[in-house]
């Protein structure tokens, strides 16, 4: 079936919700939600541990189910829809890929940190030489300059990046921010530009809508917020609101709603919300994956998680970096107890 | 004392650090640094301390054997590859500081006796020499089902090479954390980090004991008797705070702070490549003195 559609929207609640569920779903979750969202024309479904390829780790946290299980699940599951894998260089290697793409996906989006664009070459040509479509994901945007980001994006295009996403790893960016890299980047790039949300600052559809109207094409949306952090900018609620905006998606809303409602809730062990830890993500820029690990941290050591956070920000501290959480706690509660001595 | 001739292949910011700590040992004496580049800082350094400089790569030292027993190769894995061939052909002791992986892999804390008289051995890569000794401590305690490390290293000390073959570090490391740390499985992380000033290197060591009981208090002696001694090579080699414990995870914080001889103090991941390689490079001297006098 072909459809019109201004905006492809790519669902990453099957991994970037991984964050959010500490990496436990399983083959049934994936298969039942990644059928439903064919069903309701979603053009692009990605499916990895939230870290991407590899990411399965003492690190990041252990899959219940390995991801290759769960691509598998999830291509099988669908008939137009594409499923998506990402991959950040330096977790995940080229071996897994080519059995991602073996075991059925299409697309490949490879992630690096805002300024180190130049560890995706091999990854993009290993996707394009597999015949997968190709994204290159900036994250963590909002720690450079608008011209840094340009410089890294033209990298990414010139290794045969299809797409460049700004990515708003902490959920960080303002609207205006936003408006200001995707514009630039439109005048600077000839591949489609695409916007990568958190809603932490509660930011994400504004963002996004800025995003749009600056130029982007390729949209990320989390169904029912299933992401890090506070998730991401709600799919089935951007649907409707470019619906209403007269942006054809090609997306069927109230079969999102339906899914949302009736097989991602359940999944959710509770509801997305803006909580002061999502907030302080946002407010002090840190990657919305350290969530759950700094209030895991927090109860450990018996510390306000919100410092750990802060201070992780003030560090400048990328993604990735999971081991931070740990050392700076154990550091803040060795300050309080000397303190209190 | 005699001290046993050695030469640097490769006059880049490893050769030239490396160039820096042979100028300090007590039994290496380096006599010539091998460069293509005549205006290279690397090779103007080597002339200004009074080394012997060769301007056109390999060939030249070739037909001069007696400048050196022990070269070390800091170029790239593929001119290592073809390196090796002559150089064994020559009857040289390598040191291969590239990826190349042609010899065994070395990690001197762990295995250097087991290679005083190897032709050519590899060092693997700088994470693997900074959590592969504390893999092996605890495997020397305690089984390691699963060990798994976190390298993070400012973006700055992340060269062209490294950076184009980010997947060599990880497949690497965790090929050296499985046959030379002992563990059943392995897994390397590597991230870079951009920060100004620059961070310094930092290894986070995760692993998994096998057994009902987990032995700590044996497992931090032998973990700081691990410090102790690559610190004995690697003075800014340190644990960052105590081992945790969390049911049978352990979990390692290491800090590495280079010698700042050559490459700033930050690049630590740089300089335990070179550290190490000047240490296997003594020990092979030790050991080729000692043959003379017996």
């Amino acid at each position: 079936m072909t459809l019109n559609r201004d905006i492809l929207i790519t669902e990453v609640a099957l991994r970037d919700g991984s964050h959010a569920v500490g990496h436990q779903f399983t083959v049934e979750q994936v298969t039942q939600v990644a059928r439903g969202l064919d069903e309701a024309n979603v053009p692009f479904i990605e499916v990895t541990h939230g870290d991407g390829l590899g990411g399965s780790s003492l690190q990041y946290g252990l899959s219940l189910t390995n991801e290759l299980e769960l691509i598998e699940a999830a291509a099988a599951s669908v008939t137009n829809s594409k499923i998506a894998v990402l991959l950040l260089p330096g977790i995940g290697t080229m071996p897994e890929l080519k059995e991602a793409a073996r075991l059925g996906a299409k697309m490949a989006r490879i992630a690096t940190h805002v300024t180190e664009a130049d560890v995706s070459p091999q990854h993009i040509a290993l996707a394009k030489d597999l015949g997968m479509e190709t994204v290159g994901f900036l994250m963590m945007s909002h720690m450079a300059p608008a011209e840094k980001l340009i410089e890294q994006a033209k990298l990414m295009e010139s290794y045969g990046a299809d797409t460049v996403y700004v990515v708003d790893s902490a959920g960080a960016l303002l609207p205006h921010e936003v408006t200001e890299r995707i514009h630039e980047l439109k005048n600077s790039l000839s591949v489609n530009i695409g916007f990568h949300g958190h809603n932490n600052l509660s930011l994400a559809m504004g963002n996004t809508l800025a995003a749009i109207e600056a130029g982007a094409t390729r949209i990320d949306g989390s169904i029912r917020c299933l992401g890090a952090g506070a998730g991401n900018t709600q799919t089935e609620v951007l649907v409707a609101v470019l619906d209403r905006l007269g942006i054809k998606t090609g997306i069927d809303i109230y079969k999102m709603m339906d899914i949302a409602e009736n097989l991602v809730a359940p999944i959710l062990q509770k509801p997305q919300e803006i909580t002061k830890d999502s907030l302080v993500l946002g407010y002090a820029g840190v990657y919305s994956s350290f969530l759950l690990h700094a209030q895991r941290a927090a109860a450990k050591f018996g510390i306000d998680s919100r410092d750990i956070l802060i201070e992780l920000g003030k560090r400048n501290v990328v993604g990735g970096q999971e081991d931070m959480i740990i050392d700076v706690a154990a550091e803040i509660s060795k300050r309080t107890l000397g303190a209190s001595v | 004392m005699t001290k046993v001739k050695v030469a640097v292949l490769g006059s880049g910011n490893i050769g030239t650090d490396l160039m820096l700590k042979l100028h300090r040992s007590k039994v290496l004496e380096l006599t010539t640094v091998i460069g293509i580049d005549p205006e290279s800082d690397g090779l103007k350094k080597a002339r200004e301390l009074g080394y012997q400089t060769i301007n056109n790569g390999i060939k030249e030292f070739l037909e001069r054997p007696e400048l050196a027993d022990i070269v070390f190769d800091a170029t790239s894995a593929r001119a290592h590859v073809r390196h090796a061939r002559l150089l064994k052909e020559a009857g040289k002791q390598v040191l291969d500081l590239t990826p190349a992986a042609v010899g065994p892999f070395v990690v001197p804390p762990v295995n250097i006796s087991e290679h005083l008289d190897s032709n050519n051995i590899n060092l693997i890569t700088c994470g693997g020499q900074a959590t592969i000794p504390m893999v092996h401590a605890i495997n020397s305690v305690q089984p390691v089902e699963y060990a798994e490390i976190v390298a993070t290293i400012s973006s700055k000390s992340a060269g062209p090479g490294t950076r184009a073959n980010i997947d060599e570090f990880t497949q690497t490391t965790s090929r050296g954390i499985e046959k030379i740390g002992g563990a059943k499985k392995g897994k390397a992380i590597i991230i870079l980090n951009p920060a100004e000033p620059p961070i310094l290197m930092r290894d986070t060591v995760h692993v998994l004991v096998n057994g009902e009981k987990v032995y700590e208090e044996k497992i931090i002696a032998s973990i700081k008797e691990m410090e102790r001694q690559v610190q004995s090579y690697v003075p800014g080699y340190r644990l960052r705070q105590e081992p945790i414990f969390d049911g049978n995870k352990v979990t390692v914080f290491l800090e590495v702070e280079g010698a700042g001889d050559y490459l700033p103090k930050y690049s630590g991941n740089l300089d335990i490549m070179t550290a190490a390689a000047v240490k296997v490079a003594e020990e092979w001297a030790k050991n080729k003195i000692s043959k003379v006098i017996v």
